[in-house]
């Protein structure tokens, strides 16, 4: 295998860099619109959208409330209005159709952050860290919010959640909360790859329980294709959910990536030089010739 | 997470997974331990930050508001706005200052309207029942009506004037003969809106409005006032209730519990005991 600069080199090479950065773009483009959308009231007089993640009402009708935030609220004993309730189950129906972690990739602005920490890393060549942070560690921290959201009587997370401050603070003022951001990046450029979307962030952790049903999914559908240049593992933020789709045809594991921790991010897509992957749904996950067992896969 | 059975398998792996699990446990707990006592220290709102029309008693409010922001933004007058991280106020939660921006008190409410979580009370209908906070004539000393001056501006903006803010008469002794008129703050009608601290002519006013708990005493639960319960009596409750003799000079009468003082029919003003 000849080595390569960067993660996607090849594809870049072979499809130009507008097609090897599509799906990238493309969040970009999500994230940023979202953002902007928010920004418009504020910076422009043009109210849209008013709120933030939290809370958010568009066009005076639409209104979509964070689900995880509302959980803790429960937790801390607060009795739910309808508003938010009504806001939260449409945003529930919208991540278990488009990938519960797709609000990671495609909406959270932490994300920009961190992608950034994690390139940055790449090109430096910054290795090691992570052996003692674990990728269940965000499930823990997500227990714990809703525990200490229970002892406290408060939204607990919300006091130091960098996702909200961050989205919050570009649209009503930063304040300090720029230093939880550095924070979260120079974790993420020193200590450990995604540290902090990977590992820690009980948000993520979240939407990753919402994505376990969710439809949309990456699938390796064109697996047999695959040269084992292993630009997707490089890239891939949650590189632990490929194997099972890509490697898994000769234990007959189907070729749908179902992890609830792959955030629908498709830099797999971008970078893979042979198209092995694209987005498919979590149904068309069957696998071509004799199909095995669950009993027999595990033994 | 597929691969813990097939870690289990072995001995030596349990154990790691075993200890991997413990470290992983012990240190949200000690996260955990940190936030929690984080979040208490946060309920406790500084004496200068108040919280919109209806907001939730601040325990409550803490665990009820998301911190979206709608009520700042349906703010017609850009009272409110959301505490950033630095300010001693839960970040991201909705507070105004009353010495800078005082409510305006619109009729409609539509920082509660805007609300979607309840943390400010949709109960409240009458901007008049707000109890935002408590304005309390804190400082007697450089307050320019007690110096026997007539400002009356915290009583003269006060919108609730009247009831809210009175001006109360009282004998002024620097100069023995002049009156000097109190602002006195009457908790029944004080919507805690903070036009008063905001207009008080002061370098630092003399009339604050305070979180609701700090400003407001409360008697001991099996207190009773007398004249009030022997007014609900009919009667006096001890017996019997011996008629006060008053021995004033000729051409006075002293009506109790009415006019007062009285010199040859026309009233005159007393010190109330």
């Amino acid at each position: 295998m000849s080595q390569q600069p960067y993660p996607g080199a090849r594809a870049r090479e072979e499809r130009g860099w507008l097609l090897a950065n599509r799906w990238l773009l493309a969040r970009r483009f999500s994230q940023l619109g979202i953002l902007i959308l928010f920004l418009l009231g504020p910076l422009g007089g043009i109210w849209l959208v008013t709120g933030n993640l939290n809370s958010s009402l568009t066009l005076g009708v639409l209104p979509l409330s964070d689900p995880y935030v509302l959980l803790q609220s429960f937790f801390a004993g607060h009795q739910l209005v309808s508003t938010a309730l009504v806001g939260a189950v449409i945003v529930v129906g919208f991540y278990l159709l488009v990938g519960g972690r797709a609000y990671c990739s495609w909406v959270c602005p932490v994300n920009m952050v961190t992608d950034a920490a994690a390139m940055l890393r790449q090109r430096l060549g910054i290795k090691g860290g992570g052996t003692r942070l674990r990728r269940v560690t965000r499930y823990w921290i997500l227990a714990m919010t809703l525990l200490v959201s229970l002892a406290s009587g408060t939204i607990a997370w919300e006091f130091v959640n960098p996702v909200s401050m961050f989205h919050r603070g570009l649209i009503f003022g930063i304040g300090l909360a720029w230093t939880i951001i550095a924070a979260v990046f120079l974790l993420d450029l020193f200590v450990s790859r995604y540290a902090w979307c990977g590992h820690l962030c009980p948000v993520g952790a979240f939407y990753s329980l919402l994505g376990k049903y969710s439809l949309v999914r990456v699938s390796a559908a064109a697996r047999d294709r695959c040269d084992d240049c292993m630009d997707c593992f490089q890239i891939c933020p949650e590189p632990q959910v490929i194997p099972p789709a890509l490697r898994g045809a000769e234990k007959g594991v189907g070729p749908v990536i179902l992890s609830p921790n792959c955030t629908n991010c498709g830099r797999c897509i971008d970078v893979c030089s042979k198209n092995v992957f694209g987005f498919s749904t979590r149904f068309n996950n069957s696998t071509p010739g004799g199909v095995m067992s669950r009993t027999e896969v595990a033994s | 997470m597929g691969s813990v059975g097939e870690k289990l398998k072995s001995p030596v792996s349990r154990r790691q997974f075993l200890i991997d699990t413990t470290q992983t446990v012990g240190g949200v707990a000690l996260l955990g331990l940190g936030l929690f006592h984080y979040a208490g220290s946060q309920a406790s709102l500084p004496a200068d930050a108040i919280r919109p029309p209806g907001a939730l008693a601040e325990k409550e409010f803490l665990g009820a508001c998301v911190r979206c922001g709608l009520c700042v933004r349906d703010c017609p007058y850009d009272t409110l706005s959301l505490a950033k991280l630095g300010r001693n106020v839960a970040t991201g939660s909705p507070y105004f200052t009353a010495r800078k921006v005082p409510c305006e008190m619109c009729d409609d409410i539509p920082c509660v309207k805007a609300c979607p979580t309840g943390a400010l009370d949709p109960g409240l209908t009458k901007i008049d029942d707000a109890r935002m906070g408590l304005a309390v004539l804190i400082d007697q000393e450089t307050c320019l009506n007690y110096l026997g001056l007539r400002c009356d501006v915290c009583y003269r903006v006060c919108p609730v004037i009247d009831k809210a803010i009175s001006l109360e008469p009282r004998h002024n002794p620097r100069t023995g003969k002049h009156t000097m008129f109190i602002p006195v703050v009457h908790s029944d009608h004080c919507t805690g809106c903070g036009k008063c601290e905001r207009s008080c002519v002061l370098e630092q006013a003399a009339i604050k409005v305070f979180p609701y708990h700090l400003a407001k005493g409360e008697l001991g639960h099996h207190y009773r006032l007398g004249w009030e319960e022997k007014q609900k009596a009919g009667d006096s409750l001890v017996s019997p209730d011996t008629e006060h003799k008053y021995n004033l000079p000729e051409g006075f009468e002293y009506e109790h519990g009415g006019r007062g003082l009285i010199r040859d029919g026309a009233m005159q003003p007393e010190k109330q005991k």
